[in-house]
């Protein structure tokens, strides 16, 4: 069996702060990109089931923009920040003033992308390793559009050789009218949450 | 009207069909699918291949269709009872894609490559031949596989449709 099938309630409480810090100081960072008003809905910890992962951003083959860090450090994982296109088109155009067009990604388009996606993991993970006092380094963001599925079952590698489900903390954000949604995902290795717990002095059972 | 049945392949996921229906899986990235399919019986069987070795595993009760060592021999066993003969088995596979560039020397990051190379591997023991592939690249697909003619179709967003 998964050993995170039995983690504690409170270790999920505990779990879902950190989400929530992380993605408030990146939702904070976007806010300031824009210069409007972003909200963030409580995160959510579960563990999903490999086959129900890519759901929450609308199946295996909806296509997504996404941006992906390996974080490195005391506690390794992985970080996706995922949009649809339709967000990723309007966040560039609120930000670069310049024609985007519909259909496909420009090398400028892209790099930009890549950025924002650098700027956002780059406040989640540091606010976390303020508050952890973990030492927490993300790589180089890669970014790719393509099918959720096919991107998200990267990060799940280390959790195939455990079992057939994964821990994930997702937190979702929207900007006001023009209805921007994306999403957070934190996968932390499964080694890595006992370092996680006894950085914020959570006993182990 | 022509009726398609579809059998779903999820992801770690094993499954065979015949006479006509699809084999479907969605979404491959660094995972492989891998066909096989004996041509006189109409028999085929696909896999959904996560990781390339149950050595690595360290489940206590391992799912046999997620490594491609383990689920080889399995889909054949599969597939004989079926009454197809693994004499006249021949594979086709697409996937395997390294979906993020990164200059890590990391294996884990290598997994897609990784997964085609066990598959192959597989195949060689088992003395089955690889008609084709669609493997590698940096995109995701996905694989429908046709039990009467043995074709396999792979759509991905970048590169459209294509059979092999």
């Amino acid at each position: 069996m998964n050993p995170l099938n039995k983690l504690a309630a409170f270790k999920l409480d505990v779990l879902k702060e950190v989400g929530n810090i992380g993605a408030g100081n990146a939702a904070t960072a976007l806010s300031r990109l824009l210069d409007k008003p972003v909200d963030m809905n409580v995160p959510t910890v579960s563990l999903i089931p490999f086959e129900q992962v890519a759901d929450k951003v609308g199946g295996f083959e909806q296509v997504v923009i996404a941006v992906f860090l390996r974080v490195e450090g005391d506690a390794p994982g992985n970080m996706f920040f995922i949009i649809d296109e339709d967000s990723a088109k309007r966040l560039l155009r609120n930000l670069l003033s310049m024609d985007v067009q519909d259909e496909g990604y420009s090398e400028m388009e892209y790099s930009a992308l890549g950025e924002i996606g650098n700027i956002l993991a780059g406040s989640y993970l540091s606010s976390l390793a303020d508050f952890t006092h973990l030492y927490l380094s993300p790589t180089v963001p890669a970014i790719a559009v393509d099918m959720a599925g096919a991107i998200l079952s990267y990060g799940l590698v280390h959790y195939g050789e455990m079992g057939d489900s994964a821990l994930l903390i997702d937190t979702t954000f929207l900007e006001g009218q023009e209805e921007l949604a994306g999403h957070f995902f934190l996968i932390p290795d499964p080694e890595s949450f006992d370092k996680i717990f006894s950085a914020l002095g959570v006993p182990n059972e | 009207m022509i009726q398609e049945n579809v059998v779903k392949v999820g992801m770690a996921d094993l499954k065979i069909a015949a006479g006509g229906a699809i084999l479907k899986t969605t979404g491959l990235g660094s995972c492989v699918g891998l066909t096989l399919f004996d041509e006189s019986t109409k028999v085929a069987g696909m896999i959904h291949v996560m990781l390339p070795s149950s050595e690595i595993a360290r489940e206590a009760s391992i799912n046999i269709a997620k490594y491609a060592d383990t689920s080889v021999p399995h889909l054949i066993e599969l597939m004989r009872t079926e009454g197809a003969e693994p004499r006249r088995f021949v594979a086709k596979m697409a996937g395997g894609a390294q979906m993020f560039a990164f200059n890590t020397g990391s294996e884990t990051m290598r997994i897609g490559p990784r997964n085609v190379e066990a598959c192959k591997l597989m195949l060689q023991r088992f003395n089955i031949p690889l008609l084709s592939e669609d493997t590698g690249l940096n995109y995701g697909r996905t694989v429908e596989f046709n039990s009467m003619n043995g074709i396999l179709t792979i759509r991905s967003v970048q590169q459209g449709v294509k059979e092999i």
